[in-house]
């Protein structure tokens, strides 16, 4: 996939990586893909494991075929074999028996690789550059943070992937968001992606495939990429990535399923020729003007719906049109918030920092430091769920979690926890300021309140007893 | 498995316009479990539906709980309609409540794909179209029909306007022929097989044994 210079029009990265996967053309843009690897999860991975059993039918590359438990798992201290979820214990049951039968990679609730599936994907190197992913996971856009094509898919598609390791797909149009100047004091990952998505709005992306581009990307870790990555699909686009550069290559670089030897040179020298040609033209174009970007948090119930931590929840009379103005009135009902309030003056009841959106050991290592020395407001109940086991011990290594549980956090075992209700009741008709990536009606419980914001905000919150600004922590 | 077939529908049609309905609202999170149980319906915007999920205590100011919407076979909705979860619990509710179409501006990608292994006709329409059909729908409080047509590609309205909408081919074929989505890729194995001996020479790296 050279560049091809003085061609008339160039080439993006995702339809280098899509022409590629390209098994048939099957007309009216829909093309049958070559699936590299596929990830399940316990609720919808063991969906389509028994649908394939009850098809008769086994994996068609069962190599490629991956799955953890992580959705349904028990996040309270010592890693247990039920679930709290009613129903969860027989998911992760059958998950088991019919890993085990076909032989797939199968990473159980003691395994050192267990955690969110988007966090072990790319920690044991599934997840890897040009690779097509798929995972019966909305956030699996997340992977596009190492560059892997990857989108998130239905049930049936999950079978259909599992049966041929291939699927029919759409072909979508080509955005790129470009994120120029640099971050402020209190300003991470997420808060520019929860400012795109206030501007573009939640369908901001339908049919495209998103490239984030600009220096401020190229100067980012793969953890925050990942972070931006994964909330692609809260502007419904499907996928969102990053494509490879060195600070990718040095990442995936050594990890268990990474390729070794010749065949990493050979990885090397693909990704490295696998890049957006200069005279590329994308169907949408986005900007982002970093410098103007503060710390973020979102006050309704859809990701949309965000200010800076600093201003006022919104007048629904201002709404950009009929449809706004009804969702805003709706949200303010939900949450129980008046419009002019200042979002610094609202109290929280709980505060959670865990998900494929912010649970990564870059996170820990920023919320230990609002924390440090510091504790947890009266009547806050605050709980931290690592993205993985690996992040866990990580994190425990280095005495993250003494710092995060002295401040009167819950230390936990990782999984998916309080990101979406499994039955837990901790967080019941509270109001949350939270790490992860949905901030929709009843998603964290019923009744709960869900205000998204970056993990410094977070723990700056869970101090104050109210949405703080983080800036009033860090140095 | 051979998919539930749908060539045309004619029926009470529910306008439910909201911006950004999400598949958490289209199937709640706590109605998955209860689904085994109770089958895929009464679950449908569970949340919203009902003033208690538990108890199955009515809303009645919810569309789908009003005479005559209680019947519909047709949701009319707003821009964004299933964005969030990858769930296919969303589309399979939709379907155990009657509805065979949902008309919208616009769909979350993922459900798009997931209605047409469910039964349901995906039908976008531009956004001042789906609003008057709505409109027409509430001025007759939902005592009239709509007809979407997959054969034709063709809306008809209470008015008895047509509007043309297209389906993505293979969605449309998954529909009108109730096709084996499986079957069908396992008839190209010889360019599955192809593609894979062209790849393992191109990415050997990307194979795993
Ligand atoms: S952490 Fe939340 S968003 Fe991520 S996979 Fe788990 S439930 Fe989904």
């Amino acid at each position: 996939m050279p560049e091809t210079p003085g061609a008339a029009q160039g080439r993006t990265y995702f339809d280098k990586v899509w022409d590629d996967h390209v098994i048939a053309d099957m007309g009216d843009n829909t093309f049958l893909l070559s699936m590299d690897r596929l990830f399940l999860h316990d609720l919808s991975g063991s969906a389509a494991l028994i649908r394939l059993e009850q098809s008769g039918r086994g994996p068609a590359l069962k190599n490629h075929v991956f799955a953890v438990i992580d959705h349904v798992v028990d996040t309270r201290p010592g890693h247990r074999y039920d679930s709290p979820r009613p129903g969860g214990t027989e998911l992760m049951v059958s998950m088991r028996e019919l890993c085990n039968k076909h032989g797939l990679n199968f990473f159980d609730v003691d395994d050192p690789r267990q955690g969110i599936v988007h966090v072990v994907a790319p920690e044991q190197g599934v997840a890897l550059p040009g690779l097509t992913l798929v995972c019966g996971d909305s956030h699996t856009c997340t992977l596009g943070g190492v560059g892997a094509l990857a989108f998130g898919i239905g049930s049936s598609e999950c079978l259909h992937v599992l049966a041929t390791q291939a699927l029919p797909q759409i072909k979508p149009k080509n955005m790129r968001v470009t994120y120029s100047g640099a971050l402020g004091k209190g300003v991470f990952p997420k808060d520019m992606v929860l400012a795109l998505i206030g501007r573009i709005g939640a369908n901001g992306g339908i049919g495209y495939a998103v490239e984030f581009a600009g220096p401020v990307i190229a100067d980012m870790s793969v953890e925050g990429r990942l972070t931006i990555c994964n909330m692609a699909i809260e502007f419904s686009a499907k996928y969102g990535f990053v494509p490879p550069d060195e600070r990718t290559i040095e990442y995936v670089k050594g990890r268990p399923f990474s390729p070794k030897g010749a065949d990493w040179d050979a990885a090397v020298a693909y990704w490295r020729a696998a890049r957006t040609d200069a005279n590329a033209r994308f169907d949408r174009e986005e900007a982002i003007d970093c410098n103007t970007l503060t710390p973020q948090v979102t006050w309704g119930t859809s990701p949309q719906l965000v200010v800076g931590v600093a201003d006022k929840v919104p007048d629904p009379k201002q709404a950009a049109d009929a449809g706004v103005s009804v969702l805003m009135k709706r949200a303010l009902e939900y949450m129980k918030l008046n419009a002019g309030a200042q979002m610094t003056d609202v109290p929280i009841d709980g505060a959670f920092i865990g998900s494929c959106t912010n649970a990564r050991i870059s996170d820990l290592r920023l919320a230990a430091q609002v924390l440090k020395g510091r504790k947890v407001a009266d009547g806050v109940t605050a709980i931290c769920i690592p993205g993985s086991t690996e992040v866990k011990k990580q994190a425990e290594a280095e005495g993250l979690d003494r710092i995060i549980s002295e401040a009167g956090f819950q230390w936990r075992e990782s999984g998916c926890g309080y990101c979406a209700y499994i039955g837990g009741d901790e967080f019941l008709d509270k109001r949350v300021v939270t790490s992860t990536n949905r901030n929709f009606e009843n998603r964290q419980g019923p009744k709960t309140r869900s205000h998204l914001a970056s993990p410094a905000t977070v723990a700056a919150s869970a101090i104050r007893g109210r949405i703080t600004d983080p800036r009033e922590f860090l140095a | 498995m051979k998919l539930e077939q749908l060539e045309r529908v004619t029926g009470i049609a529910a306008p439910f316009m909201r911006i950004n309905i999400d598949t958490d609202q289209i199937a709640p999170t706590r109605e998955h479990i209860r689904a085994r149980s109770e089958g895929y319906g009464p679950g449908l915007f569970g949340e919203i539906r009902y003033r208690d999920p538990e108890t199955r205590e009515e809303n009645p100011d919810f569309v789908l709980n009003k005479v005559p919407y209680r019947k519909a076979q047709i949701l009319i909705a707003d821009r964004n309609f299933g964005c969030g979860s990858s769930r296919e619990g969303a589309p399979m509710h939709l379907r155990g409540f009657g509805f065979r179409a949902v008309v919208a501006p616009s769909f979350g990608g993922i459900f798009f794909n997931n209605c047409f292994r469910n039964g349901i006709a995906p039908v976008m329409l531009p956004e001042a179209d789906v609003h008057t059909l709505a409109r027409q729908v509430e001025e007759k409080g939902g005592h009239t029909q709509i007809t979407v047509d997959v054969v034709a590609s063709k809306l008809t309205g209470p008015d008895g306007k047509v509007y043309a909408f297209t389906l993505p081919a293979f969605g449309r074929r998954m529909l009108l022929e109730g096709i084996d989505e499986i079957e069908q890729t396992l008839t190209m194995t010889p360019e599955i097989d192809a593609y894979r001996q062209r790849d393992r020479a191109k990415r050997g790296w990307a194979w795993l044994g």
